[in-house]
């Protein structure tokens, strides 16, 4: 019989789809995971809705409690229990290493462009806050581009959501 | 059915479709991103708000005739123009911020989660369309399109929050374009929107 934490340590073997450098667990989209009379209950959230890897993520996460031997039901949660405060400390160094500045903070409110603009966000590749926002889109929903003043390195921005 | 929420998924799906008519031709490349990203999120909220509705929201999206869209006129517009374009986005957007704030209270914890989770994103799509509305204040085309399209923009609220979106925008009411009508220009889109499905009932394959 597959327990929960077995059915955990094999998610935390999925690379995201669109940035393989980070687990699914360590995105923190995996809400919970249920095990009972051998089913296997998992709520996933979206990081954007929009998200296009959602799909593949799923796909993802049956294919792995299959291989356990058990069968799995994915459910999605679109609420707002998700946020970028979910990547765990382990997942936010990750993306760094990789050339994604990771997110800053969620506040209470929505972010202002104000923010975005501020000299908060720091170059992953040489950590100055000398960065500036190019464009709040970038090439996933979830990302957007600055450009780092010190390196003159362009670089990409975790949104926080 | 729940009406309000079905035009607000058909309001998000048809203005994602537009938007992602700038995909390549956009006047600078970074536009060419935003409103390719901004168009994903926009078809990904219509997607989940049919998923509150219905357990296919495919065949809710594209299997209905024409006359069954309850998406306000603003957003069938094609706009093959900037200063339109930027004046729908952010006419638009502030908008649907009234509407968003109001399904964030809805007495249904689904519709309220599913708001909240909307307007996060839509931050940075509201931040987008004000640092374009700052950019062409003082040009006449962009006034001139604001002015046109006014009248249809009202048309996405209900009247009880057309004075809040007024006194947002500094403008006055005037009579609104309302969702019970259809432009001419929905046909050439649904035409387009729906010929996957219509071609391949059982489910195209990719």
């Amino acid at each position: 019989m597959v327990t929960a934490e077995q059915v955990w340590d094999a998610f935390a073997e999925i690379p995201d789809p669109e940035i393989p450098v980070v687990s699914l667990v360590e995105l923190g989209v995996i809400r919970s995971v249920d095990v009972s009379d051998g089913r296997v209950r998992v709520e996933l959230t979206p990081t954007f809705l929009g998200c296009p890897a959602l799909e593949a993520m799923k796909r993802a996460l049956v294919q792995s409690v299959a291989a356990l031997g058990a069968a799995a039901d994915v459910q999605v949660i679109s609420d707002d229990s998700w946020s970028t405060d979910k990547i765990t400390p382990a997942g936010r160094e990750k993306l760094r290493a990789a050339g994604f500045a990771p997110p800053a903070p969620r506040e209470a409110s929505a972010p202002k462009l104000v923010q975005l603009q501020a000299k908060a966000f720091r170059c992953p590749y040489c950590n100055s806050t000398k960065t500036s926002l190019e464009n709040i889109f970038g090439p996933t929903p979830c990302r957007s581009l600055r450009y780092c003043e010190s390196c003159r390195q362009p670089f990409e921005q975790f949104k926080t959501i | 059915m729940n009406e309000l929420l079905l035009g607000l998924a058909d309001d998000e799906l048809l203005i994602g479709w537009r938007d992602s008519e700038w995909t390549g031709i956009a006047p600078v490349l970074e536009e060419d991103v935003a409103f390719s990203s901004i168009a994903q999120n926009e078809i990904g909220h219509a997607r989940a708000v049919y998923e509150l509705l219905t357990d296919d929201a495919d065949a809710l999206a594209f299997d209905r005739p024409l006359d069954e869209y309850r998406c306000a006129p603003l957003v069938e517009l094609r706009l093959l123009d900037w200063a339109r374009t930027i004046a729908r986005r952010w006419l638009y957007e502030v908008a649907d911020e009234i509407r968003i704030a109001a399904l964030m209270e809805d007495a249904d914890a689904r519709v309220a989660g599913l708001a909240a989770k909307i307007d996060r994103e839509e931050a940075y799509h509201r931040m987008h369309a004000e640092m374009w509305r700052e950019r062409l204040a003082g040009v006449p085309q962009f006034q001139a399109a604001v002015e046109e399209l006014w009248p249809y923009a009202l048309g996405v609220l209900p009247p009880p929050h057309r004075e809040a979106f007024a006194a947002r925008t500094g403008r006055a009411q005037v009579d609104a374009i309302e969702r019970d009508m259809h432009t001419g220009e929905l046909a050439e889109l649904w035409n387009e929107m729906t010929l996957v499905r219509r071609s391949e009932p059982a489910g195209a394959q990719w």
